[in-house]
């Protein structure tokens, strides 16, 4: 028996897959979500074989709340219309089901994930890679426990490396999360944030001095009295996008 | 004297069939240099009369000079300030076509939401098996709102009645795809139903409203679109809870809004007027038209 979980906000999306499923007996359903939340709780709390994942929900994204899982089930998505995000599934091989779909349709990509079976964890990463970069990033989902917080981009102030993870600064406190550096900086849009140093990326608007600091460095004086250090060539790209 | 043709130049070139003006110009300006220099001259060198007969005697042959040098100027910024000109015009006239694009582009989007039809046909697909009645009546009331999507035209004038019953079929619809939750409730007064207003405007309103209070959370929702007249102004209220945590899902709100706001001042000026209040847990747009009938 294989398990399947269906995370989707619209009841009758779910019952159309519930009634192609009904033909896999090998299958079982054992959890229906309305959003993303209900989907993390179930996931791991059912470990589930598989997932059907709607893209556009409330709260967070079907993509969201991939990043937020520390072990992602094999997904076959389902969207609507999603025009950024079709070309990034097509670049990573990725099954996606094109609403309204086909039994034949359905039944292909199933076979496809029977047979491959394995969890392509890097494929995911690939693909909510280009998905990111196709749009810049307006906000940040973190996980904090069991808590899951969404942070507006215009709330973050500084970002810090710190070790595997990345210390996210806002007026209210420190969240982190689980992603690169490299990540961050493809992702947040370059007029707002810049890579000063490599373990620093702030937010531009939060910056109120630039002093010089031993020889051929810098540090920045941000809004809130922190100290950011500027590397030489993260002071070539603070000039460049300040224009200065 | 050459700054003074190009300056001249910078704020009026004549038409094409006034050179004259030009040559006239240039002659004139000729004239005056011509006159400064040889006084000038005459206060400096005061006896020399060997250096004095030589300026009358060079006379025609200076002006000459200083026409030629006034024209090639004149010509050349004349020449410089005309591609300029040119350059604005295309610049302007590309924008404005961009911006005509962008709402024609809006307009179809608005008409046609994909992500609306498209789930839309999910659900009827969904249904189509299970209760095959429900799939033959969303496909009516699909049908219904499409063909009323397209029939309308921007300039066209509609009754409120007539925009609740086209909106009533799009609220039925999102009703099918999302029974469990949403609740729309419609309260206008009785003499406001023959009231005259543009067509589909209130459609982007609603989707608005939509939006923001279905997608963006899973609680029951209830929509509440209230109308009246006071002092001879036609008042449409739309009303929809709200969630300040997710709100930051959901994009291109902001056109919807500016672009109807646009709309308005187009057809009434300042006469009527489109506000947004976000109190607590609800979100209202408000819009006030002149009660025509």
């Amino acid at each position: 028996m294989k398990k399947i979980i269906l995370i989707d906000d619209e009841p009758l999306a779910r019952l159309i897959l519930k009634e192609y499923l009904s033909t896999y007996p090998m299958l079982e359903i054992v959890a229906e979500c309305n959003d993303g939340f209900e989907g993390i709780k179930a996931i791991v709390e059912n470990k589930p074989d598989l997932i059907f994942l709607d893209i556009q929900m409330p709260k967070i994204s079907g993509f969201e709340m991939l990043e937020l899982l520390e072990q992602a089930p094999a997904v076959i998505f389902t969207t609507a219309f999603d025009e950024y995000a079709l070309k990034a599934f097509d670049e990573n091989a990725i099954d996606y089901l094109l609403k309204p779909f086909s039994k034949e349709r359905f039944d292909k990509a199933l076979k496809k994930w029977l047979e491959s079976s394995a969890v392509n964890n890097e494929g995911f990463e690939h693909l909510i890679n280009s998905v990111n970069q196709l749009q810049d990033k307006q906000r940040v989902v973190v996980k904090n426990g069991t808590k899951i917080r969404i942070i507006p981009v215009h709330e973050i102030m500084f970002f810090e490396a710190y070790d595997d993870f990345v210390k996210v600064h806002t007026a209210e406190g420190i969240f982190l999360k689980n992603k690169t550096m490299t990540y961050f900086e493809k992702t947040l849009s370059p007029l707002q944030f810049t890579r000063v140093h490599r373990s620093f990326i702030i937010k531009q608007d939060e910056i109120i001095k630039i002093e010089p600091f031993e020889k051929e460095s810098h540090v920045a004086i941000l809004r809130n009295g922190a100290r950011i250090p500027i590397s030489k060539s993260g002071y070539a790209k603070l000039k460049e996008s300040l224009g200065i | 004297m050459c700054l003074t043709v190009s300056n001249n130049l910078k704020y009026y070139r004549p038409g094409k069939s006034r050179y004259a003006y030009l040559l006239v110009w240039c002659l004139a300006i000729s004239i005056v240099w011509l006159f400064i220099s040889f006084s000038l001259m005459n206060l400096v060198i005061t006896n020399n009369v060997a250096y004095l007969n030589f300026l009358i005697n060079t006379l025609v042959v200076r002006f000459g000079t200083g026409v030629l040098i006034t024209g090639c100027i004149a010509m050349l910024s004349w020449m410089w300030y005309n591609l300029q000109e040119q350059q604005d015009y295309e610049h302007r006239r590309a924008e404005a076509l961009k911006l005509a694009r962008d709402a024609e582009l809006y307009k179809l989007r608005q008409q046609f939401n994909p992500h609306f039809i498209f789930n839309s046909l999910n659900s009827i697909s969904a249904l189509s098996g299970s209760a095959p009645e429900k799939a033959r009546y969303m496909i009516q009331q699909l049908s219904d709102f499409l063909r009323g999507s397209i029939k309308k035209e921007e300039d066209v004038f509609i009754t409120l009645e007539e925009e609740l019953l086209h909106l009533n079929l799009y609220l039925e619809i999102e009703k099918v795809r999302f029974g469990h939750r949403l609740n729309s409730i419609i309260n206008v007064h009785e003499d406001t139903k023959d009231c005259l207003i543009p067509a589909l405007i209130l459609q982007p309103l609603v989707e608005n409203a939509i939006k923001f209070g279905l997608y963006g959370t899973t609680n029951k929702v209830e929509i509440l679109i209230k109308a009246n007249i006071e002092n001879s102004v036609l008042s449409i209220q739309i009303t929809n809870p709200y969630e300040e945590d997710s709100s930051s899902n959901i994009k291109g709100t902001g056109f919807g809004l500016s672009a109807t706001k646009r709309r308005l001042f187009l057809l009434y000026g300042s006469a009527a007027a489109l506000e947004s209040v976000k109190e607590e847990n609800k979100f209202m747009t408000s819009l006030k038209l002149p009660s025509n009938k």
